[in-house]
């Protein structure tokens, strides 16, 4: 008997895809359609919806046949620090300013990396810091606030 | 001549001391990214786009521009001496190129990039001032059908160029037109896929998502495994290519100048295209191909020429058409509406020394970078030493920075992680970003042209294959479909990627 063999990465690409297809027809059913005449703002989505799944079944079928080369390994750690930095920045640029929270978005960065010392972090940080702030706020008037309502006590 | 009036309004524009100086500071900025590996000219544009908000339209766009082709120039500097392509479309430079260097000649190979890629941008700088007022007469003859159409076309080709599996491409092109379509319906208002987020209900930003998509993700993926690079040497002398070796490139910078050119106006990113064509075809028309591989002039020359040529004339279907040939583009279109100017037909008439200034700095650019590359290359040299570990913290800095000062919307920084995490994964499934950008620019141009040709035909679909120029469009965009999917094509594309591994 002959063993069903996948090809992992696509058989998971296959399910992303029929995954991200089905919610997005999900989303559509809430929509209008409309007609072909006067389509509603469901009736191009759903189209494309539907085709995103089917060819996520494709992938899927074609998985069985066809071995590729494994995933290899995930960037964990740069996905843990490099991921919170813009989230962090988001978060923060209203409350504390401009100045503390791109330096903490900045440090948070720097630990994505394994070879990254912290007195070098905290030296890198504050070197982008200011060049940030004499570039973008100084010289280029972006309006942003350099220090915050949280750091006035 | 009309030509000639036009082209002198636009140097006139473009050589105000003002404009000079921003294609300056573009091109060597573009240089300097190029040059780092793990950042793209797509990434880099997202994030110096706050930097041209305080500036004129022209000044921007001529400093973007500057960009642009700056960074495909630094691309070919390190694919040369490190063998490492900076820019995607510098890969082939990358396989004689670095032989080149190996041999001693380094020098000579950097100035037969440098030299060969001027002629390339001088002649298709040109072609951009000569086809542009033309096309955009037929351009203003275009309906929606014709517009639907067209970026059908464009969509299409982006698949044929992307790399690995062509049902993936066609499937991120899919994803991209539903990313896109994400925010509020034109037609009735109804808010569509927000989740009930009101700050998405303009949309997701683009330039959030091309950081994301193309930045962060690359970014992640460099944190893979860190390795050092190693440099092939500190010092480079004999800058100037022999005779023998003008007498070499004199063919291949020709023929791939004809081939970029041509294939730089295809929507769907012609510039990587273009230089594997030229490498394919110089190789065939050699008189010795074995020399291929092994340091050949004409391996260096041509495929150099034509991905010039083929960034140049790339504008030419956002200049006239409005439509983004690549995602450098699509980000080009970005920056023209937040300058208030709607890209399209009506630019060349409405805002001509805009328009005319934009072509004749891709001539200065060109020039400046000839000229100051060529004595700048040790100091990029040197750039190439600084450790990626110090680099990615201010790329992400800047990044940050660059996302938020486009609308001062937080949730942007948000969408920025998101679609870092998200490309990234696409990216280990094997799924190439780029389909599903161009997907993401186009989609609600596509939808609106649609919705709006099948109002006017009262619901027919026929009117697709009705209209003489939209019926065209669609029969080359099946034609192309149906070459990528013959079997021999198939092959022959997978070889030309694995190639570029």
């Amino acid at each position: 008997m002959k063993q069903l063999q996948f090809d992992s990465t696509n058989a998971i690409c296959g399910l992303t895809f029929i995954g991200l297809g089905g919610f997005f027809i999900y989303q559509c059913l809430d929509l209008d359609l409309g007609t072909a005449f006067r389509m509603g703002p469901g009736y191009f989505p759903l189209i494309l919806a539907a085709i995103l799944t089917l060819l996520g079944v494709v992938v899927l079928v074609q998985a069985t046949r066809v071995q590729g080369e494994p995933m290899g390994p995930l960037a964990l750690r740069g996905m843990l620090f490099i991921l919170p930095a813009p989230v962090f920045f988001g978060l923060t640029v209203r409350g504390l300013g401009f100045v503390p929270s791109l330096f903490f978005a900045a440090l948070i960065a720097a630990f994505a990396s394994s070879r990254m010392k912290p007195f070098l972090a905290v030296l890198l940080a504050g070197a982008i810091t200011l060049f940030s702030v004499l570039v973008f706020s100084y010289a280029l008037g972006l309006p942003f606030e350099r220090f915050g309502p949280w750091t006035r006590l | 001549m009309d030509l000639v009036s036009n082209l002198a309004l636009g140097f006139s524009t473009a050589l105000s001391p003002e404009n000079l100086a921003f294609c300056l500071i573009g091109v060597l900025l573009g240089t300097l990214i190029g040059v780092l590996p793990g950042i793209g000219a797509t990434a880099t544009i997202a994030m110096l786009l706050p930097i041209t908000f305080k500036l004129e339209p022209v000044s921007s766009l001529i400093m973007l521009a500057g960009i642009y082709y700056g960074a495909q120039y630094g691309g070919s500097t390190t694919a040369i001496l490190i063998n490492m392509p900076g820019e995607s479309s510098s890969a082939v430079t990358a396989i004689d190129g670095y032989q080149m260097a190996r041999k001693g000649r380094a020098g000579a190979a950097l100035s037969i990039a440098a030299l060969g890629s001027f002629f390339a941008g001088t002649v298709s700088t040109f072609l951009v001032a000569i086809f542009a007022i033309p096309l955009t007469a037929i351009a203003l003859e275009f309906g929606a059908a014709e517009y639907f159409s067209l970026m059908v076309v464009g969509l299409v080709s982006s698949i044929a160029l992307a790399h690995g599996s062509i049902v993936k491409a066609l499937a991120m092109v899919a994803l991209g037109l539903l990313l896109g379509l994400v925010g509020t319906d034109i037609y009735t208002g109804t808010p569509r896929f927000t989740l009930g987020i009101r700050e998405y209900a303009d949309g997701l930003n683009f330039v959030a998502v091309a950081v994301g998509v193309f930045g962060i993700a690359e970014i992640l993926r460099n944190l893979e495994g860190e390795k050092t690079r190693s440099l092939l040497m500190a010092k480079v002398s004999g800058l100037w290519p022999t005779k023998d070796d003008f007498r070499r490139m004199m063919g291949p910078v020709l023929r791939g100048t004809a081939i970029g050119s041509a294939l730089g106006i295809l929507p769907g990113g012609g510039a990587i295209l273009a230089a594997f064509a030229s490498y394919t075809v110089e190789k065939r028309v050699s008189d010795n191909p074995r020399e291929f591989g092994q340091g050949a002039v004409a391996g260096v020359a041509g495929p150099e020429s034509a991905n010039n040529a083929g960034a140049q004339t790339s504008f030419i279907p956002l200049l006239t058409l409005g439509i983004p040939a690549n995602p450098v583009m699509a980000l080009m279109v970005g920056a023209m509406i937040i300058q208030g100017i709607v890209p399209g037909p009506n630019v060349a008439t409405e805002q001509p020394t805009l328009f005319w200034g934009i072509i004749a700095s891709m001539w200065i650019g060109n020039l400046m970078l000839v000229v100051l590359n060529l004595p700048l290359i040790g100091l990029w040299v040197k750039l190439l030493t600084v450790p990626y570990y110090v680099l990615f913290p201010i790329i992400m800095a800047f990044c940050s920075i660059g996302v938020y000062s486009v609308n001062s919307n937080v949730y942007d920084l948000y969408a920025v992680a998101l679609f870092g995490l998200g490309g990234y994964l696409l990216v280990k499934l094997r799924c190439e970003p780029a389909p599903l950008l161009l997907g993401f620019v186009l989609g609600p141009l596509l939808e609106e042209n649609l919705r709006r040709a099948m109002i006017l035909s009262r619901g027919d679909p026929s009117t697709f294959i009705t209209r003489p120029i939209s019926a065209f469009l669609l029969a080359l965009a099946l034609a192309v479909l149906i070459i990528v999917f013959l079997p021999s094509v198939k092959k022959k594309r997978e070889e030309v990627f694995q190639e570029e591994d």
